[in-house]
């Protein structure tokens, strides 16, 4: 624990090259990974300001600030943006950082593919943001695209957005295949399958899924590019197309989607909580076989989100108990957590609390999501904030507060200097008080039926609308503290042990802290 | 365990899936329809049949319910000539529609059907209907638009109502050669 490590840190490797083109032409996997996790974090402070101005609109009801046309753009906007421009590379960022260091690796298998991978993005994400400043206005027609609302009646922005979709599936395939082909060939000797950590083993699964689903992603705009442009009907029913097809096709990616931004999630929670347990997971095996059921039950469960298009009923059924099933892997999941806390001797640094209010909270959202996959009972739940409560719990105290705690749980690994461990706990409990505060109150208005996706509303729903909007400030400033405490840690701080914490297991712990541009060169043995 | 030669190959592997998959994609456009079609799911009619003498089952008799929609961006009007109709399973029955076109531009239609209960579908039998082909009427136009059909005696006991709806959608910037040349 208290050996030091600066000695170790100069072995004459040449280290990074000098000025802005270190960052253009790098090809390192923790430069990657770090330029990753800066835009995603650049991404979420911009669809977090949307979601400000979609609360400010809504502390009250009635149309105070904006216009409802900049109101539609900026829930596409903001869902947009915060799927596919903070989660998803968030995520990337984290595999980047990562994933070498767990398996052994020096670097990612394919390392100049993945400096394309990252550079698309920017390129991606300014296409996208531009058509704000267009004279037709951003995309207006919901992050979900629906068709004809996405070809007939869409603003001439939309094939800005098809291109802008087009180039992040691309970023996205790369990069699932980078990690796919590190895992497969790069793991350190030894270290078979069922050895690899859980990390690893979530984002590989989570690579396939990306592999099979970003593609069909791609068709579908594409043949929404075609409707708008070349004259095919393929969502058009005055020229024989159909526009259910167009929510079959694009569910068919979007469930798959809504693992992939949780499944890493599922092995960042895996890794933190054993640590500050000082035990070793309870069910290692199970978690793998859970996470790769879930990731098969997700091809089947699609047309849960089009119970009301007019499904017959043997349809309805089906997706009904399918998705219900996907509960049984989830709870084995959860049930592990907790049973890895059982008996442990718990500490509550920042990561632990992260990753502790995640286990509540995801399950909450799991539990709403339960309700909405009662088909008969989603008829009531469908298009309302009830849906709105139910997947922001899963993606904010869910995919988010993992990435937030996991980045807590390595930072001291990347910069070589522990956090502020005072100001993280108050990152903590601002942001969990501010997220509750925010989403809780939707479950309540949306049972009492608001729907989702309208600047104004009815006069009942004032006070929680109010309540939500004053939690969506509390949630939205606190990330600001969370910048502050990065930068802080990065430029000072107590300098980080190699084991970083007393409970750490893993590769990535052996390594000196800041871990060195290149790590891994001889691959290490494992037992 | 590294080596470039395999690093290439799982490359180039999975690069081929994604690919594949970008297929399936569009792959899955007929194949949702093939799917539909099989499994009489989501009201889905078969095409046009041979006329088939069926016994006709005359100790039941079926209400079929006729309704005439149209596209929100359909000017035309379009109506059912009778809002519904008894028949006995297997028993062949014409019944008409009614467009008239009410601008004052040569334009073309194209309806399209569902049937409801859904469980129903696979039991309609048309051997002609106005919703096979596209309809073009000049402009003032009007003309009544008929289909032939039957409901085959295998239907289930307990139905005893079948809606058949019909949604008509303005087809004129899709319009084939052929019906565009009708209307000269």
């Amino acid at each position: 624990m208290t050996t030091t490590t600066a000695a170790h840190d100069d072995h004459g490797h040449h280290g990074p090259a000098k000025g802005i083109m270190r960052w253009i032409l790098t090809t390192n996997h923790k430069d990657i990974g770090t330029m990753y996790l800066w835009f995603s974090f650049i991404m979420l402070l911009t669809g977090g300001v949307m979601a400000l101005i979609i609360r400010a609109e809504l502390f009250q009801p009635g149309m105070q600030l904006i216009e409802p046309e900049f109101f539609n753009q900026m829930t596409t906007m903001h869902g947009l943006i915060m799927v596919f421009g903070a989660i998803m590379p968030a995520f990337v960022g984290l595999a980047n950082w990562m994933v070498p260091m767990m398996v052994g690796a020096p670097d990612m298998a394919l390392p100049r593919m993945n400096n394309l991978s990252f550079w698309i993005l920017p390129f991606a994400f300014g296409m996208l943001l531009l058509t704000l400043f267009s004279e037709a206005g951003a995309p207006n027609f919901g992050w979900t695209f629906y068709a004809p609302l996405s070809t007939t009646y869409a603003p001439s922005s939309v094939t800005y957005f098809i291109f802008g979709v087009h180039l992040m599936g691309i970023s996205s395939i790369m990069g699932a295949i980078n990690i796919v082909a590190t895992i497969l060939n790069m793991r350190a000797p030894g270290m078979t399958y069922m050895k690899m950590p859980l990390f690893v083993w979530t984002w590989f699964i989570t690579a396939y899924l990306l592999i099979a689903v970003m593609p069909v992603l791609a068709g579908v705009v594409t043949m929404m590019l075609m409707d708008i442009h070349f004259g095919t009907s393929f969502f058009n029913a005055a020229g024989g197309g159909d526009p259910v097809l167009f929510q079959h096709l694009f569910w068919f990616f979007g469930h798959p989607e809504v693992y992939i931004m949780i499944l890493p999630a599922f092995g960042i929670v895996s890794h933190i909580i054993p640590t500050f347990s000082r035990k070793p997971l309870f069910g290692y095996s199970s978690m793998v076989y859970a996470t790769a059921s879930i990731a098969f039950l997700s091809f089947i469960v699609w047309a849960h989100h089009m119970f009301t298009v007019g499904l017959p009923l043997v349809t309805e059924l089906f997706f009904m108990y399918a998705t219900m099933v996907i509960a049984i892997p989830t709870g084995v999941k959860v049930f592990n957590w907790v049973s890895t806390m059982f008996q442990g001797s718990l500490t509550f640094e920042t990561p632990m609390l992260f990753a502790i209010a995640f286990v509540i909270l995801f399950t909450i959202g799991g539990f709403s999501g339960l309700m909405l996959a009662i088909a008969p009972a989603d008829f009531q739940y469908h298009d309302t904030y009830f849906v709105v409560a139910h997947f922001h719990y899963v993606l904010v105290p869910g995919a988010l507060f993992a990435i937030i705690a996991g980045v807590y749980f390595w930072l001291p690994k990347w910069c070589g200097n522990y956090y502020d461990e005072f100001l993280g706990k108050l990152h903590f409990w601002l942001s969990f008080i501010g997220v509750n505060i925010t989403f809780f109150p939707m479950h309540f208005i949306g049972l009492a039926g608001m729907p989702r996706r309208i600047p104004d509303y009815a006069l009942q729903f004032a006070d929680f609308n109010a309540v939500a909007s004053v939690g969506a400030f509390i949630f939205g400033f606190s990330q600001l503290l969370f910048l502050y405490i990065v930068i802080k840690t990065i430029r000072s701080g107590k300098q980080a042990t190699p084991e970083v914490w007393e409970g750490a297991d893993g590769l990535e712990w052996t390594l000196p802290s800041p871990a060195p541009y290149h790590s891994f060169s001889e691959p290490p043995q494992v037992k | 365990m590294s080596s470039k030669p395999n690093v290439a190959k799982s490359a180039i592997k999975h690069l081929f899936v994604a690919l594949a998959m970008f297929g399936f994609g569009f792959a899955l456009v007929p194949l949702y329809d093939v799917f539909c079609e099989i499994t009489g799911l989501n009201g889905k009619v078969t095409g046009t049949v041979e006329k088939v003498d069926y016994t006709v089952d005359t100790s039941r008799t079926v209400t079929v319910q006729l309704l005439a929609s149209k596209n929100a961006e359909m000017p035309w009007r379009f109506m059912a000539l009778q809002e519904q109709i008894d028949l006995h399973p297997g028993e062949w029955k014409q019944i008409g529609f009614w467009a008239s076109n009410t601008t004052a531009s040569d334009m073309v239609s194209q309806a399209v059907p569902s049937i409801t209960p859904a469980r129903a579908a696979e039991y309609v039998q048309k051997t002609e209907c106005f919703c096979f082909q596209q309809q073009p009427l000049a402009a003032g136009e009007s003309k009544q638009m008929n289909m032939v059909f039957t409901i085959s005696p295998e239907l289930p006991e307990d139905i005893q109502t079948v809606s058949m709806v019909y949604t008509l959608f303005d087809s004129t910037e899709f319009a084939d050669p052929e019906t565009v040349a009708k209307l000269n």
